[in-house]
């Protein structure tokens, strides 16, 4: 593939640079480290309909300006990206795009992560020679979640082509033409693919807004943190936008392995769900027949000192962290309580056409390979607790449990998130942190064990679990418990079939496949 | 007969000879008319052959661009892997363009013939003839046609006994000038808005549906027949060296008598004003006459005396385009014309390019404000300033076809201009 015959060499603002034959200019001069501007132009969408004209170069030898986007580096071509000729092009285009375009980035959405106000700022026309009235589009809905501010539009067509080329349903189109051109639904056609929120992050400018997040949040009002959406088990990579300790917005972070540019609707509300609901912010021991709140230091040495072996049962959740899950296997394993089940809600799986991989999967859960890597199995019952045994929950809500689920046991300890009715029957209940309040690894369907990070503070004293887990484990005569992620992950690297010689750090933020050890014997696809 | 004017300038026996004749649009009476003669000796030609008779020939495009035809085939490929298509643009929406129309309504089957041949040239065995949305009553003769042709075994399956299969299909497009623009038919034709598309591809590469496609115009396709009939030498003894032939000229405005008259190519354009149109009625002045049609530049009344051929009206400093000469006498507003153009274009843009989509408008809106008096000195300065940034930046050339005229309105006539901006 690499030989020197398929490479080319071209020079682009003065750089030299060296790529495979085929490659476009674009693409060539970010190997140069040059950033041509481009509205029209996705890398996660095929049709290059170069119709935005902002990349237009110039190449020695053309007679006319090139989009680059399109057009392919030829061996020994000397390009132009900033030539006078280009930028009074681009200058231009930017004048041609603000004439009807509304001055509402005090109210738009998309305001400081704006590709026409940054570069509007960047080519700093301070007055327009425009003297015509603006055309007044108003504001529309393209679906039942989505809103269209035609003003603020510019055309590029990204969002009716990721819905042709990627979602393989025609249900948006351009309508009018010329200076009158609007995006619409397809007369008759709705637009309610599971994929749909997608054109919402592909729009260049504030066109098309979610309704959930309009007039929410200002771009420098929120933090962006790197995670993994538990919608399902594909494991979309994802970047979380939290503005006052809230999650305001999820959206799809680069992982060409797992989900390119992209992530399904479902996985986009899941996030901003998890924080609801009532909260678990202490430690809650049951002494004279009451749950009464705790220190830390005190649940954990009342728990360790009530704890005793026993037979019993446990229920973790596939939603778990890999470092939860291995740590309440090895309480488990401390208390000899053998296996332990998981529940998967189960849902339609829905596959983005244009890049078959990515699918929403009908196993609603991120961690389904994590817990049946540390032997819990998949049931779709609860457990019989025997009258006397020992129970231990972590993080499931127990939906559908009998009301005195959990009541006859010897021992029934709750680690979870939230305060649900279930956990009204335990004996302890140690609150966690949930998954975007801390940090950990997931495995996917395919195997990959992919790092989410922290996006928000936790309520009272709620922790990550493998965390207040390994302490209990020092307090029951274990080694001393970790109090950092990567020491967590490196013990459990140790332990686990199909993660030796995996790395906190090593995994990075593409993930890393599980070695055959940890494969199931037959492919899970 | 003269259709509906003659002169001695007029050629009038190949392309328009039947015109205003009924019994052409019959295939009975084009056959008793000497009609379908050619297809036969082209069934047993070699594809290429045919294409090398065409190149000789030096036939031209007749849609305006002027590519040599025959060259436009040799680009498809010899050994076909799949189908190849022939489109027949029969758009003309060029305003000031009324010549293919004449084709489709009074010799439909000299079409049909053509594309025959052209098809059979290029290796294609299906024919779409695009044609305008609004020519109703045109493509209903052109359809009766092609069904005539379809039952006398002219078209379809084994035509005429060779075993050559070719279908002959009639598509009405939606109205859209863009859909004359070749990459914009193809998108029409296959069910898609007329937006034209970046080159490369090719339409020889792939073209419509994919596959590698030829898109000639109709009086291109209707020179064909007799080039093939009668030899490319025949066909150079009209016009000049490098614009062999006739070409119909579709003459408006402001003319004693307007019409569409087939005279040879390299015809002196003061000539096709003043001597075969009688000039300006009333004894009027000619100020101004946009010569190939709504897309091309301007030329003052002083300039006219030059050869009417692609290369002449390049080096008058303007373009044959479709022939189509539109005439404005001494009472013309220029400013109003030109603004009327823009108006159009502005209507006409598909809306892809930035530069096209809101270039167009702005122009009109502008000129629009000058005709108004209410423009400015500055107006002047971002006309020009729009001419330069609308020229060769976008995908098709529908942005260029604003600033040709426009440019040379500017040049030309900045008097009128001065004389509605308020001083």
């Amino acid at each position: 593939m690499s030989d020197a015959a398929n490479h080319i060499t071209l020079t682009i603002d003065g750089v030299e640079v060296s790529v495979e034959a085929g490659t476009t200019l674009l693409q060539a001069a970010e190997h140069a480290g040059v950033v041509v501007p481009h509205y029209c132009y996705h890398p996660g969408i095929p049709s290059r309909p170069a119709q935005c004209r902002m990349c237009l170069v110039e190449i020695e030898g053309q007679p006319k300006l090139q989009p680059s986007c399109v057009f392919p580096a030829g061996d020994g071509m000397v390009v132009h990206t900033t030539s006078e000729t280009a930028e009074t092009a681009r200058k231009s285009v930017i004048e041609f795009l603000l004439l009807n375009h509304p001055l509402d980035c005090p109210i738009c959405d998309a305001a400081g992560q704006c590709m026409l106000q940054d570069y509007a700022f960047e080519t700093g026309q301070l007055r327009s020679r425009y003297a015509e009235a603006k055309l007044v589009l108003g504001r529309d809905r393209v679906a039942d979640d989505i809103l269209y501010f035609g003003d603020r539009c510019i055309v590029c067509t990204r969002c009716v082509r990721f819905m042709e080329d990627l979602a393989g349903d025609n249900a948006l189109v351009v309508a009018q033409r010329g200076h009158k051109a609007y995006i619409d639904t397809f007369p008759g056609k709705d637009l309610d693919h599971a994929f749909r929120g997608n054109i919402v992050d592909v729009c260049p400018v504030g066109a098309l807004v979610h309704e959930d997040f309009v007039f929410k949040a200002r771009a420098w009002d929120m933090d962006s943190s790197p995670g993994i959406c538990p919608g399902c088990s594909t494991g979309c990579n994802v970047e979380i936008n939290v503005k006052e300790n809230q999650i305001v917005r999820t959206k799809p972070r680069l992982n060409p392995d797992v989900n390119s540019y992209w992530m399904c609707d479902h996985g986009r509300r899941i996030l901003v769900m998890a924080n609801r609901g009532v909260r678990a912010e202490a430690p809650m021991i049951r002494q004279g027949g009451e749950l009464e709140p705790a220190s830390w230091n005190e649940a954990l040495s009342w728990v360790a000192e009530k704890l005793s072996d026993s037979s019993g049962v446990a229920v973790v959740s596939a939603g778990a962290s890999n470092e939860a899950l291995f740590y309440t296997r090895a309480l488990l394993d401390r208390l000899g309580i053998q296996g332990g089940t998981f529940q998967v809600e189960q849902g339609e799986e829905v596959t983005l056409t244009g890049f078959p991989r990515l699918k929403l999967r009908a196993d609603r859960a991120p961690n389904v390979r994590g817990a049946e890597l540390h032997d819990f199995r998949l049931s779709e019952e609860l457990p019989e607790v025997s009258d006397g045994a020992t129970l231990v929950v972590l993080g499931d809500a127990l939906s559908g449990a009998a009301a005195d689920y959990g009541a006859n046991a010897g021992f029934f300890l709750y680690i979870g998130s939230h305060l649900v009715p279930a956990a009204r029957n335990a004996t302890a209940i140690l609150p966690a942190a949930t998954v975007p309040e801390t940090e950990g690894t997931f495995v996917n369907y395919e195997g990959r064990v992919q790092r989410f990070h922290r996006a928000l503070r936790s309520p009272g004293v709620a922790r990550p679990s493998w965390m207040f887990l390994s302490r209990l484990l020092e307090h029951l005569g274990g080694p001393s418990g970790v109090r950092e992620i990567g020491d967590a992950f490196a013990v459990m690297a140790t332990d686990t079939a199909g993660m030796h010689g995996l790395t906190w750090s090593g995994l990075g933020l593409r993930g890393e496949l599980l070695s055959e050890a940890g494969q199931p014997a037959v492919a899970a696809e | 007969m003269g259709y509906p004017y003659s002169h001695d300038l007029e050629v009038g026996t190949l392309l328009s000879r039947h015109f205003g004749n009924e019994k052409a649009r019959t295939l009975e009476g084009w056959k008793e008319l000497g009609g379908y003669a050619t297809l036969p000796k082209a069934l047993e030609m070699d594809p290429d052959a045919i294409t090398e008779v065409v190149k000789n020939s030096g036939l031209r495009g007749r849609g305006g661009a002027g590519f040599p035809t025959g060259v436009k085939w040799s680009f498809m490929p010899k050994e076909p892997s799949g189908a190849h298509y022939l489109c027949c643009n029969a758009d003309e929406s060029e305003p000031g363009a009324f010549k293919d129309r004449e084709i489709l309504r009074w010799v439909p089957h000299l079409l049909i013939e053509g594309c025959l041949i052209a098809a059979r040239a290029i290796r294609a065995e299906h024919v779409y003839i695009y044609v305008r949305g609004e020519f109703f009553p045109f493509s209903a003769i052109l359809r009766d046609a092609v069904v005539e042709a379809y039952e006398d075994g002219y078209v379809g399956q084994n035509i005429l006994g060779s075993g050559w299969n070719c279908d002959v299909t009639v598509h009405l497009g939606a109205g859209a000038y863009i859909a004359g623009e070749e990459t914009g038919l193809m998108s029409s034709l296959m069910g898609g808005r007329a937006e034209p598309w970046i080159k490369p591809p090719f339409p020889a590469q792939s073209g419509a549906f994919g596959r590698p496609t030829t898109v000639n115009n109709v009086e291109t396709l209707a020179a064909v027949p007799m080039i093939l009939a009668e030899g490319a030498d025949w066909y150079r003894q009209w016009g000049t060296e490098k614009s062999p032939g006739t070409k119909l000229w579709c003459c408006s405005g402001h003319l004693e008598r307007p019409g569409t008259y087939e005279l040879p190519l390299g015809v002196n354009l003061r000539d096709v004003i003043y001597e075969v149109c009688g000039g300006a009625p009333d004894g009027k002045k000619i100020k101004a006459v946009i010569p190939g049609g709504s897309s091309t530049a301007m030329l003052t009344a002083e300039e006219l005396d030059c050869s009417g051929c692609y290369e002449g009206m390049a080096e008058a400093g303007s373009a044959l385009g479709t022939a189509s000469p539109i005439v404005m006498n001494e009472d013309t507003n220029i400013v109003q014309a030109m603004r009327r153009i823009a108006q159009f274009y502005a209507h006409e843009s598909c809306g892809q390019c930035v530069q096209c989509r809101e270039g167009t408008s702005w122009t009109a809106k502008i000129l629009h404000r000058i005709e108004e008096g209410d423009g400015t000195v500055e107006d002047i300065d971002t006309l020009y300033h729009l001419c330069e940034q609308m020229t060769g930046r976008t995908i098709c050339p529908l942005a260029d076809s604003v600033v040709f005229p426009l440019l040379s309105s500017l040049d030309k006539f900045r008097d009128e201009y001065d004389a509605l901006i308020k001083r």
